[in-house]
């Protein structure tokens, strides 16, 4: 397995980086960690005309604290995620989320930016950035614009990025108050792709009533879902049995997972109203600490 | 296709070579640079032989392209034994049954050797969760995850 031929271009500059994007069109493609794209190259499944090396763009690999957010840079390796303490501190569902993808090799090479353009469904990134609802900033040669998570991500490995424009930085909240959160998922094997990934964040007043909860499924549609009816029904309560039924029952309804080698849909629906619950009560328990 | 010239210092030794973009780090290491003990499996990252350090990281080669490293610093399994002796992590995998056919040893020393730089005091579990990265059809893993928790203890003592 050898990948085909291509041109290969090493920018020292953002600047660089999107002229060149400009220059090759949609012959162009940009490659950060590679952990995806090169597999997928080597089986040849793509054969880009053009690659844009972002490596050495050093000023797009930062973790950034700012009044209320952490910024993070594209390029920033997930295993830099992973052990960073101002994360952890400050927007700790994504050190949760971080260690289920993949190996500590790839992690090691991966960056969060290339996890979120290439937004597989089951992918942990991208459901941590809906469930913390944060945003990203993309850039061309004319502008930088800026996008939320729920407009982000299109359908099965889509997203809002053009292919003349760079995804370069990521801004997450950080949420006030009493907050909880967990992430979940069920693999084959540690580290394979998740069947069903489920992830929580929610905050609590003083009376524990949830106050803003947003709960998000992996791998059951074609984009990280963001179960709106189970998050409404959910403000102003406290959390109790049949309130999780409840909301098992709403996730039951809302998806449309599909049947594959690995998992059948029946199953799939069914891991995702347990993980769902399992992920609720966590947050929950958490944020009443 | 592009020609570029790639400058890289493997185990300490500099390698200035002409690559095709396309060639994979883990071919320019065997092909090109005569560095065989880099072992290739999958080519898609998922059975770790091809592992080797870059920059203080262990990452897939077969998931990097030659033209990449230009500039950087390396370590391959060549690196690990000092003239002629194998270091105390490859006498603890002889020692405890490591190893049976050899193919998976190279990637799995690699990752080893990083990770036990970054983690001093790793337990079992830890070392499993590392472990998870590469594929070994003979072992059954017990003599990997012994050999390396031997070398975790031998470090000890010597501290």
């Amino acid at each position: 397995m050898k990948p085909a031929q291509f041109d290969y271009y090493c920018p020292k500059t953002v600047d660089e980086a999107l002229t060149l994007l400009e220059e090759s069109g949609f012959d162009g493609k940009i490659i950060a960690g590679g952990q995806s794209l090169v597999p997928i190259m080597n089986m040849r499944l793509s054969t880009p005309d053009c690659l844009i090396d972002i490596n050495r763009l050093q000023d797009l690999d930062f973790i950034d604290y700012e009044e209320g957010l952490v910024k993070i840079g594209t390029l920033t390796r997930q295993n830099r995620v992973e052990t960073s303490d101002l994360i952890r501190q400050h927007i700790g569902l994504l050190s949760e989320a971080v260690p289920f993808i993949g190996h500590v090799q790839t992690r090691n090479r991966g960056t969060i930016g290339g996890s979120l353009v290439h937004a597989d469904p089951t992918a942990e990134i991208p459901l941590a950035l809906m469930t913390m609802g944060g945003s990203v900033h993309i850039a061309s040669t004319d502008e930088v614009r800026t996008v939320n998570a729920e407009d982000f991500f299109v359908t099965y490995l889509t997203t809002d990025v053009m292919p003349t424009e760079l995804l370069t930085e990521i801004h997450i909240p950080i949420w006030e108050g009493r907050v909880g959160y967990s992430f979940q998922e069920i693999s084959r094997r540690h580290g394979d792709f998740a069947l069903v990934a489920s992830a929580c964040q929610l905050s609590v007043d003083d009376q524990n009533r949830i106050s803003d909860a947003r709960l998000v499924l992996g791998g059951v549609e074609s984009v990280p879902l963001l179960v709106t009816e189970a998050n409404e029904l959910l403000h102003g309560e406290r959390l109790t049995d049949s309130l999780l039924d409840k909301v098992a029952s709403i996730v039951s309804k809302v998806i449309e997972p599909e049947s594959d080698l690995h998992a059948s849909a029946d199953y799939r629906r069914h891991i995702a109203q347990s993980l769902a619950k399992r992920t609720l009560q966590e947050a929950y328990v958490k944020a009443g600490r | 296709m592009t020609v570029h010239e790639v400058e890289v210092k493997i185990n300490g030794k500099t390698y200035k070579e002409e690559v095709e973009s396309r060639m994979l780090l883990s071919d320019f290491l065997r092909e090109t640079c005569g560095l065989t003990g880099t072992h290739v499996g999958c080519e898609h990252g998922v059975c770790g032989a091809c592992t080797v350090i870059v920059n203080d990281s262990a990452v897939r080669s077969c998931l990097m392209f030659a033209v990449q490293v230009d500039g950087q610093e390396m370590q391959t399994v060549e690196g690990l034994a000092q003239n002629g002796q194998l270091n105390p992590l490859q006498k603890n995998f002889v020692e405890c049954h490591g190893l049976q056919c050899g193919f998976c040893t190279p990637g799995i020393l690699m990752s080893t050797t990083d990770y036990l730089k970054k983690h001093s005091t790793p337990c079992k579990k830890d070392i499993q969760d590392m472990l998870s990265g590469h594929l070994c059809r003979c072992t059954g893993y017990d003599g990997i995850v012994k050999a390396i928790e031997k070398t975790v203890e031998d470090q000890k003592v010597n501290i």
